[in-house]
């Protein structure tokens, strides 16, 4: 152990603990509004994560921006250009991601739902269905399970320095992105009537029905809403991060979720701070034990475990419903 | 208990190994009688005879590091198909189903399945180091004799198999190669070093950590199933690193490569041969411009006739390890083609080989070594890969 290092390395640490916790954040949010209201875990909800990081690429590819420019250098672009791509790539992000949850929904849960099946059916759905996804992009994808480099659109500079620290413009976008999606999301759930749909059959499901909510679109649009928050934080990964690959969602996914489940799974604000503790613990303990990744990933899992021990539901506890989100 | 089941199990598959190879002896002393020119080079030729035995590629053919092993296959089949059109009465064949993504998991029920193929006789591969280490016992009971074209960690050697061969220099002496590199032509003074806790990487990364002594200042390790390296950058960044060394695979180099650029960090970046890839170049893009990259393999251009005849098959230049490979299965048709067609006389017959190869001169030690250092390295420059020959 590494004190010293820990030390020395505190803001830096913390800074990308943010960011990425950022993002675990709004991947969260996919697992904790569907667990909030069908109390299901969405296990494919990661590769939903993954094929909007796609769309990504894909948004690029449309636009018919190259790899490299001649002699290798980045294709970027500035002013009005970069933002016109910018939006371009988010939408299509925001669209895969909605779309794909959607789809998955109704292939994959819905059939289930109207047999009345068991809940671990669902599980064993969510986990064929995540196998489904990642290997069809493995197998048909045009670079199969090799890595792909989003072209690099957006220069990144730093932005201001904060105590010698360097703070980059990507790392805001992602961080201000991420927290606007969020904003978004509880005014939408609290403040809205569908949201109030949401909010009802995440309470009771049979009650809502009687009431007169229309369950299963209210279902469809909790999918919908997990998926365009996965679009989001895939457009602010792709920004931060540019890389892709058909495992993207594997690991993100279990981090996403682990963050859902430390703030309090089927708790909006429970996934927010879950997912920028987890992000920020994880670099802690990475610095601690000498800039070791690995060790880094257990110090955040040796947490999870001694705040589940004090607090079984997690920090914030609750679910959606009974938290009024 | 355990260990008790593991040691029956061991000499049962002896036992089975040495009813094989007695079979096989029979039906080779009958080869034998019919061919007795015993052409000694693959090019003699013309009265070799043989059937039903083939070679036999374990190896990464798809997944994160999938290009590697193809690399090694096409430089392997391009030797056999040469050997084949030579020699009609005697087709080798090339068994590459045996795709382990290069992963020790994977590559072990395939390991099982080539022990049982009794028709294979040699076997090129496993491509990397942690699936030969958890493979080669089984090979080892089998009298399967392998020779590796890219599994470099320098213990594999120290094991006592006899059926161990590697083509290529080892790690060990990959990473006094990658020192040398740091210190007399990259200039380096202070060095951060990383590796990605793979059997192949970290061994390379400890050894050039070993081999720099007080100027290795910094060091970390990342997770290649993670996309986000900032804690191993921020270490790098915060200690002010002149030089990297990256011990790992071409997928996270590019990854890492860039994202130290992103953080302003201007070092020198330097990595070994499971970094040299035209994947690393076309994925780090411009954050790849000036970085080194170390191999015990040989430059595609090593040798003008393989190169054209490899471009003439593929339509491309060879890529890392295809000459290695090329290598591995002349070794081996050399032994066919001088009538040793069974697991263990091509075995004897690999072992005493003492033969020009394309790469160099190929002899193996008794630990299965190969004789002689040679280490080459490379440079990215103007998006391109160029090599620039032996580490001096």
């Amino acid at each position: 152990m590494s004190f010293h290092t820990l030390i020395s390395q505190f803001w830096p640490s913390t800074i990308n603990g943010i960011v990425l916790g950022s993002i675990y954040a709004l991947i969260a949010l996919g697992y904790t509004l569907v667990y909030g209201v069908l109390r299901l875990i969405n296990f494919a909800h990661s590769e939903v994560f993954m094929l909007s990081a796609f769309g990504s690429f894909l948004a690029l590819r449309v636009l018919n921006v190259p790899e490299h420019l001649p002699g290798g250098a980045d294709p970027y672009k500035t002013g009005g250009e970069l933002i016109f791509t910018m939006v371009v790539m988010l939408l299509f992000s925001l669209a895969i991601g909605g779309a794909s949850a959607v789809a998955l929904e109704r292939i994959a849960y819905r059939p289930l739902r109207k047999r009345n099946s068991p809940r671990l059916v669902f599980l064993i759905s969510a986990i064929g269905a995540s196998f489904a996804m990642s290997e069809a992009v493995g197998e048909w994808g045009p670079k199969q399970r090799e890595d792909y480099a989003l072209p690099r659109v957006f220069q990144k500079k730093v932005l201001f320095t904060i105590r010698g620290n360097d703070i980059r413009n990507d790392q805001v976008l992602v961080v201000v992105g991420s927290l606007l999606m969020m904003l978004a999301l509880v005014l939408f759930v609290n403040r809205s009537r569908v949201g109030r749909g949401i909010r009802a059959v995440a309470q009771d499901m049979d009650t809502a029905r009687l009431m007169g909510v229309n369950v299963d679109m209210i279902i469809l649009i909790t999918f919908l809403v997990g998926g365009l928050m996965a679009g989001g934080a895939a457009f602010f990964f792709e920004i931060y991060n540019g890389s892709a690959r058909y495992s993207l969602g594997f690991q993100l996914g279990v981090k996403a979720f682990t963050a859902a489940v430390l703030g309090g799974i089927g708790n909006i604000k429970g996934a927010l701070l879950g997912g920028l503790l987890l992000g920020v613990i994880e670099n802690w303990g990475a610095s601690l034990f000498g800039s070791n990744q690995n060790m880094g990933t257990v110090t955040a899992f040796v947490v999870l475990v001694l705040v589940l021990m004090v607090r079984p539901n997690g920090l914030l506890g609750e679910s959606m419903g009974r938290s009024r989100a | 208990m355990q260990k008790s089941t593991v040691r029956r199990f061991g000499a049962l598959a002896v036992g089975l190994a040495l009813v094989a190879a007695a079979c096989g002896s029979d039906s080779k002393t009958s080869t034998a009688t019919t061919a007795p020119s015993g052409a000694t080079t693959t090019a003699a030729g013309a009265g070799v005879k043989c059937s039903g035995i083939k070679l036999a590629f374990i190896g990464a053919l798809s997944g994160d590091n999938g290009n590697l092993g193809k690399n090694m296959v096409n430089g392997a089949k391009l030797a056999i198909d040469q050997f084949n059109a030579k020699n009609p009465d005697c087709q080798v064949g090339f068994d590459t189903s045996f795709d382990s993504q290069g992963d020790p998991a994977q590559a072990t029920p395939l390991a099982d399945k080539i022990v049982n193929d009794k028709s294979i006789i040699g076997l090129i591969g496993p491509g990397f180091s942690g699936e030969t280490k958890a493979t080669m016992p089984k090979f080892e009971a089998a009298n399967l004799p392998m020779i590796t074209p890219g599994a470099t960690n320098a213990k594999l050697s120290t094991n006592g198999w006899k059926m161990f061969h590697r083509i290529l220099a080892n790690d060990d002496k990959q990473a006094p190669g990658v020192v040398t590199l740091i210190q007399n032509t990259v200039k380096g003074t202070k060095v951060g070093v990383i590796d990605d806790a793979s059997e192949y990487g970290k061994g390379l990364a400890d050894a050039v950590r070993s081999g720099l002594g007080a100027s290795a200042v910094a060091t970390a390790q990342i997770d290649p199933k993670a996309a986000d390296f900032s804690a191993a950058v921020q270490a790098m960044k915060s200690a002010n690193v002149d030089t990297i060394f990256y011990g790992g695979y071409y997928a996270e180099a590019a990854k890492l490569v860039k994202q130290i650029r992103d953080a302003g960090l201007k070092a020198t970046f330097v990595s070994g041969d499971g970094s040299l890839d035209k994947g690393f170049v076309d994925n780090a893009g411009a954050s790849a411009e000036g970085a080194y990259l170390t191999a015990t393999g040989a430059p595609a251009d090593v040798n003008a006739d393989f190169q054209a005849a490899f471009n003439k098959a593929y339509g491309t230049d060879p890529a890392l390890y295809s000459p290695e490979a090329y290598d591995c299965a002349s070794v081996f048709l050399a032994g066919i083609a001088a009538g040793k067609v069974t697991r263990a006389d091509l075995a004897t017959f690999v072992s005493a080989y003492d033969a020009p190869g394309i790469t160099k001169q190929i002899k193996f030690d008794a630990t299965g070594e190969p004789v002689g250092n040679a280490v080459y390295y490379t440079v990215v420059s103007g998006g391109k890969l160029v090599a620039k020959g032996l580490i001096k």
